[in-house]
């Protein structure tokens, strides 16, 4: 028998409150170019991205410490493949421990050919330097794509 | 603590493919449940709860669709809720029947739900959702790209290739050519899972689970009613659960408590369900497996996590069979997550078909004289794991 099919889109749009600890922490990229992660005031560690809280000790944390622009690759994975509403292949991206962070933070890794996927991966391998760069003053929005990382 | 045996009486699994067009989600979920409800033999004025499995909505794309699939198991007047714990959700549904019963409430439970993952075109923008709106959501996350970076960390601390990767392909693969309700089960070789292109380095094509519509329902007994009644059944005699932190991230580092490239909470998981079944040499005891795994490598750290090998000793004993139907303990003799991906409901699945495995009935891909059997799901950003261990 004939079988029917129905098309359907969802477009729903928030607007989401990024809270305090957040926006503090990307108006530092937007005005400064500079990042900064929360110290744990128990352990002492340094959370990048920054929380208002540790989910290990659940105690607020008490203080920003900068940290980067200098770091070294925790994992990556580069997308060959195009998936709706994701950016066009191919991109790198992953997690980068920031020089004084205790934990890695996110970004795109920009300046490598991924041509070649097993060379490209090479380049990115775990334990690479890097370093963090920034969109120019008039382009950043406060936002994880002001910056990404580069090979050092 | 001794908990009172709880038994499972019923089973359904629909056929899973890509689409389902001969059924709406309603049909697909009741395609399950008459299953059960079958080989139970039971009235549905028998079922005194309904735990129903449903993980995202915008997966199935009907929100809180558990309004509409209260019909399709029988639901009205009785006991209701619905568990969400992403690809977990089978699993912790399977535990949330459990404990009707374990608790005393009830003596029948009824779980079931069904996912119609083909009919999702964007199912990584949905996965995509998942993450935070400040930090994380910007980034192109998913959960192909997140469980890819687990595998390159898990490369490089225990050394495992793609071609590794690949043998799991090949032996899932295999297994799922011999049962009838896998999604994929067109047996592949390592040269064509190599071949296949590039998705999310080093995630191939075939190391990915494909995306399958289809349902399932299982019924859960007290020991009391199963005797009462001369029933069958077999027995949940483990059940865990253990949480992880949220942030990627925070598994990497200076200081980490779990490793991104292991399933340290998976591990947890199965500590509690083996204290809990009295299992205290899972690689003596456990006859048989079914391991939450969407990608092919992630089955090496959850083969580990079960405890059936060291740290970084899957690999090897993969590429050896010992995982392999024949070989010392089958993992994923179903074929696993890997061949076939309702989301709903795979991990519910794992039970059924451990459920089968040691009630002797899983068919084509019976291991042997399986008597106890283990199963897990995983949700969330690598981070919801629940086990369970089921006996003869």
């Amino acid at each position: 028998m004939e079988l029917l099919k129905r098309q359907e889109d969802w477009k729903i749009t928030y607007t989401h409150a990024l809270g305090e600890v957040a926006s503090w922490f990307f108006v530092q990229i937007r005005d400064n170019a500079k990042i900064f992660g929360r110290r744990c005031g128990d352990t002492g560690r340094v959370l990048v991205p920054p929380r208002a809280f540790s989910d290990q000790t659940l105690e607020p944390t008490t203080e920003w410490v900068e940290v980067g622009p200098g770091g070294k690759i925790e994992t990556f994975t580069i997308v060959y493949e195009p998936f709706n509403n994701l950016p066009e292949p191919p991109y790198a991206f992953g997690y980068v421990l920031l020089d004084g962070a205790d934990t890695a933070l996110g970004g795109y890794f920009r300046g490598v050919d991924l041509a070649d996927p097993a060379a490209a991966a090479e380049k990115l391998k775990i334990g690479t330097r890097v370093v963090t760069k920034f969109a120019d003053k008039d382009k950043r929005k406060g936002d994880m794509l002001d910056f990404w990382f580069e090979l050092a | 603590m001794s908990a009172p045996r709880v038994g499972i009486i019923g089973i359904g699994q629909s056929e899973f493919r890509s689409r389902r067009d001969d059924s709406s989600y309603p049909d697909l979920v009741r395609e399950a449940v008459a299953k059960a409800m079958t080989e139970a033999q039971l009235d549905f004025d028998d079922i005194e709860a309904i735990v129903y499995s449903l993980s995202p909505d915008a997966m199935v794309g009907i929100g809180n669709a558990e309004r509409l699939g209260v019909d399709a198991v029988g639901g009205r007047g009785k006991r209701f809720l619905r568990i969400n714990t992403g690809g977990a959700t089978g699993i912790s549904s399977v535990a949330a029947a459990y404990y009707h019963v374990a608790a005393g409430a009830c003596d029948v439970v009824m779980t079931a739900g069904a996912d119609k993952v083909g009919e999702c075109g964007d199912s990584q923008t949905v996965l995509n959702k998942i993450w935070d709106p400040q930090y994380e959501r910007p980034l192109p996350l998913g959960t192909i790209t997140m469980l890819a970076m687990s595998g390159i960390r898990y490369a490089e601390k225990y050394g495992m290739t793609q071609e590794d990767m690949a043998q799991v392909v090949v032996k899932n693969r295999k297994h799922a050519s011999l049962n009838p309700h896998a999604h994929l089960r067109k047996e592949v070789t390592v040269d064509e899972v190599m071949a296949s292109r590039m998705i999310s380095w080093p995630i191939k094509l075939m190391d990915c689970c494909p995306q399958s519509s289809g349902g399932g329902a299982m019924i859960l007994a007290s020991e009391r009613y199963i005797k009462e009644n001369r029933l069958d059944a077999v027995w949940i005699t483990g059940v865990g659960h253990c949480s992880e932190t949220y942030y990627i991230g925070d598994r990497m580092g200076n200081g980490y408590m779990a490793d991104h490239a292991d399933a340290f909470a998976l591990k947890r998981s199965f500590e509690r369900a083996y204290k809990m079944a009295g299992i205290t040499d899972p690689r003596k005891q456990v006859d048989v497996a079914e391991l939450y795994a969407p990608f092919s490598n992630t089955e090496y750290h959850a083969i580990e996590a079960a405890g059936l090998a060291g740290l970084g000793e899957a690999v090897a004993q993969v590429n050896e069979g010992r995982f392999s139907i024949g070989g010392e303990i089958p993992v994923n003799p179903s074929g696993g997550v890997l061949c076939t991906n309702a989301i709903a409901v795979t991990a519910m699945i794992r039970v059924a078909e451990v459920a089968l495995q040691v009630s002797g009935r899983a068919g084509g891909h019976q291991v042997k004289g399986a008597k106890l059997g283990i199963a897990s799901g995983n949700g969330g950003d690598h981070q919801f794991f629940g086990t369970m261990v089921v006996e003869a």
